[in-house]
């Protein structure tokens, strides 16, 4: 088991104080020898260029940025921190595009979306390791979610590129031009092909900004975008920081915006374009409840809590990061879930038996810390398994807290790690109260044997997505996206083809 | 020893048992099973499989030449290799015990028997009870009962319940392993309350299948029945052995039962005395595979014993 030792608490940055408990595994003695996927199959090029036109250009901004292996902190490549000549390349090259891919026969571009979704199939254990270096993310994740999701992705919305017209009954659907999409770092390629393929099926062209964190798969579906013979501009990719995404939203020639990531730089977002007349979708951040009734099945509920909020890290917008369990079962609950915490596995992400791999950066890190300091301080109980954290990269246990009060920031805001906040309640009432109090409105968690229970918890839910005894569940045909703070507009199924066409 | 419980508490109990989200339990098996295990803790793993093997033959054809073929298997798994540890126990039809005896007289090898009226139990409560006693008086250190799956099905808890004391009680000092016969009883939720219900009667280990029926021994009954224990010992503090019986045939599938268990129970679990791979053809590919591991080349099946 990876998890032995007494975690040197300098590493994590928790304090050590009373108020933490830690348990973990008495005895050991089937230790899980080193199962590392193979990295000598993948060539990261030492600097990279900008996907611009249909090839890769060299940048006109001089300035590049390292991104590295949050694991080890080395370095990975260096990347073009490209500035606003750089981007109206971009734009231009995705304008001059757009009117003969949106004359292109529908059927003709299914095709090229097609060979996009087998190219990422083909090429699918080189772009899980990729991901998994550049972002930190456990391979066996990257390797039988991202990855196969994102082809899943390009397959559906080929399917629906010749079938506007059946999409939309008696409208007329047509592209809107060039569109311009801003995405975060937890699923880099995942969230590429939520923004492109939809874009892309409805005959719009794309400037794309990956985060600056991660930016290493685009790179690699620039060359698919080459491989696939898709006419050059319908896809342009910029990489960059923050500069680099506001010059793109905000570019004249940029008719809609997608973005996906923190709250607050959506709201900049929107107020910058405000007046603009640019069409925009925003997928913010979450404070998901996860639900936990009296008479629901324990044991998958302690795995699904497990997927809610540790799954990536705790990096996704809609994690489980509030449990709401009833009161009658707290104790039982949270015996298991503390006894299934210390046998999560952190450690190498590149090995196939990891479960928590590195958080993606140092600013998100601290971040964390912070957040975590805050339960401390405010009175909350702090639980994290005895587990020994690698002494380089970036590193947080899997944590939860107990006695959470609502008004507590770690009830409030999204931590975005690996922390969970452990509330109860009484009646099916207070449950739904107390997980529609939030700004945010993502997605939820109702765990219950009761099948009229969930629909009435259902439709009292403010938000996007509400799963039934399981979390985490994704298929491209299933539409997602928030209430209130977690943003507006659908991406997925028949809904996420809308933002990116004018019905007349 | 488990005291009788009356109908109405027994009542209680089954409609208590927690329900299991079949989804839920599968996705959590399939993600244990990608468990990658090499090369040190492999051969680690190997080497328990051979120690918790229950090396089966329950045929219409045994004969004392079959058992003591076995037996012999048993006690020393691969010719001229002292490395390889001794199984666990054979499992043979009670008339056959008496074989075993005479060629394991002095071995660490046990000798299990089923009984009760394997493979169905549908027979007399009287009539399985004598069946167990004899088979003690035969020599048998372990018994392999069947649960009455018509009983469990129609409800009739108490039947089940009762049976089992008797049978237990039959069994004096020998240790009790309680069939489910799992692929007859159609969904997790009834598992696991057979599960808690053949515990609480006081077996000592729960074993999934006879191997006479399909699904035999699969991966989230293995899961669930294990979650059962985890939860039943939680409550009583006695621990409580699985036995997963029935179609494990190769060392990548024992490999799996092996991680499930120590995912799920913890490392106290990884024992011969809690933990039993009931199988007729996985040994070879066990041992197939140490060699593999230890000379990094396959070897041909002509170099393994067939007995």
């Amino acid at each position: 088991m990876a998890i032995t030792k007494k975690q040197s608490t300098d590493l994590s940055g928790v304090p050590t104080k009373s108020k933490i408990s830690r348990g973990g595994l008495a005895k050991q003695v089937f230790e899980y020898a080193p199962a590392p996927e193979s990295i000598d199959h993948v060539k990261i090029q030492p600097r990279y260029g900008l996907f611009i036109g249909g090839r890769m250009v060299e940048p006109h901004s001089k300035k590049r940025f390292p991104t590295i292996n949050p694991a080890t902190e080395s370095k990975l490549a260096e990347v073009v921190d490209a500035d606003e000549v750089d981007v109206d390349h971009a734009v231009k090259a995705a304008d001059k595009a757009f009117d003969s891919w949106a004359r292109l026969s529908p059927s003709r571009r299914a095709r090229y979306l097609f060979r996009i979704s087998r190219l990422l199939q083909e090429r699918s254990r080189e772009l899980a390791v990729v991901e998994t270096m550049d972002g930190g993310k456990p391979i066996k994740e990257s390797r039988d979610v991202d990855i196969p999701l994102s082809a899943a992705h390009f397959f559906y919305y080929a399917g629906w590129a010749d079938k506007l017209e059946w999409a939309f009954p008696n409208r007329k659907p047509r592209p809107l031009g060039v569109a311009g999409q801003v995405i975060p770092w937890n699923f880099p390629l995942l969230m590429l092909a939520w923004k492109i393929a939809p874009a892309l099926a409805a005959g719009n062209t794309v400037v794309l900004k990956p985060a600056e964190t991660t930016p290493l798969s685009a790179m690699v579906f620039a060359e698919i975008c080459m491989q696939a013979e898709l006419p050059p501009g319908v896809v342009n990719i910029v990489t960059g920081a923050g500069k680099t995404g506001s010059l793109v939203v905000s570019h004249p020639d940029v008719k809609k915006v997608a973005f996906t990531g923190s709250t607050e730089v959506g709201k900049s977002i929107q107020r910058a374009i405000a007046g603009s007349g640019k069409r925009l979708t925003l997928e913010l951040g979450g404070k998901a409840a996860n639900i936990v009734f009296d008479d629901a099945p324990l044991d998958q509920a302690v795995e699904g809590i497990v997927n809610g909020i540790y799954f990536n890290q705790g990096h996704v917008c809609c994690a489980g990061s509030r449990l709401l369990v009833q009161e009658s079962i707290a104790e039982p609950l949270l015996e298991k879930l503390k006894r299934r915490l210390s046998t999560l596995r952190l450690g190498d992400p590149l090995d196939k038996n990891t479960d928590i791999g590195a958080i993606n950066s140092r600013a998100q890190l601290e971040k964390i810390q912070g957040l975590v300091e805050s339960g401390i301080e405010e009175g909350a109980e702090l639980y994290q398994p005895e587990c020994v954290l690698p002494a380089r990269g970036f590193w947080f246990p899997p944590s939860l807290f107990t006695n959470v009060s609502q008004s507590y920031r770690i009830a409030r805001e999204e931590i975005f790690g690996p922390v969970l906040s452990v509330l109860t309640f009484r009646t099916p009432n207070e449950a739904v109260e107390k997980a529609n109090n939030t700004p945010y409105g993502l997605s939820a968690g109702v765990w219950t044997d009761k099948g009229s229970r969930i629909l009435w918890m259902a439709e009292r839910m403010r938000a996007g997505v509400v799963w039934a005894n399981t979390f985490n569940r994704f298929d491209p045909s299933s539409p997602f996206g928030g209430y209130k703070e977690s943003g507006f507009g659908r991406e997925g199924g028949v809904h996420g083809l809308l933002p990116y066409l004018e019905l007349n | 020893m488990a005291t009788a419980l009356s109908l109405t508490h027994l009542g209680s109990l089954m409609r208590g048992v927690r329900s299991v989200d079949e989804v839920g339990a599968d996705e959590r098996a399939a993600a244990l099973a990608k468990r990658s295990i090499k090369k040190s803790s492999k051969l680690w793993a190997l080497d328990l499989a051979v120690r918790c093997m229950d090396l089966t033959t329950l045929e219409g054809a045994d004969t004392p030449g079959k058992v003591a073929a076995m037996c012999a298997k048993a006690m020393r798994p691969k010719a001229g290799d002292a490395t390889i540890p001794s199984v666990a126990a054979v499992c043979v039809y009670p008339l056959r015990i008496a074989d075993c005896v005479e060629h394991l007289r002095g071995t660490t090898v046990r000798i299990a028997s089923v009984a009760t009226a394997f493979p169905s139990g549908q027979s007399f409560t009287p009539i399985k009870v004598e069946e167990t006693e004899q088979a003690v008086r035969a020599g048998a250190h372990e018994i392999d009962m069947v649960i009455d799956r018509g009983a469990f099905l129609s409800g009739d808890y108490q039947r089940v319940y009762d049976e089992i004391v008797a049978v237990k009680e039959a069994c004096g000092p020998a240790h009790l392993k309680v069939i489910l016969e799992t692929g007859e009883l159609g969904t997790y939720d009834a598992v696991r309350r057979a599960s808690i219900l053949a515990m609480a009667a006081g077996a000592d280990f729960i074993k999934t299948s006879t191997g006479k029926v399909q699904p035999a021994a699969t991966l989230p009954v293995a899961l669930v029945m294990m979650e059962s224990i985890r939860d039943f010992v939680r409550e009583t503090g006695r621990p409580v052995g699985f036995k997963a019986a029935g179609g494990i045939r190769t060392a990548k599938q024992a490999i799996a039962y092996l991680v499930l268990t120590y995912e799920t129970l913890g490392p106290d679990w990884m024992t011969p005395d809690r933990l039993r791979l009931g199988a007729s053809t996985l040994l070879n590919d066990v041992l197939m595979q140490i060699d593999k591991e230890r000379t990094g080349a396959y070897q041909s099946p002509d170099y393994f014993t067939i007995d």
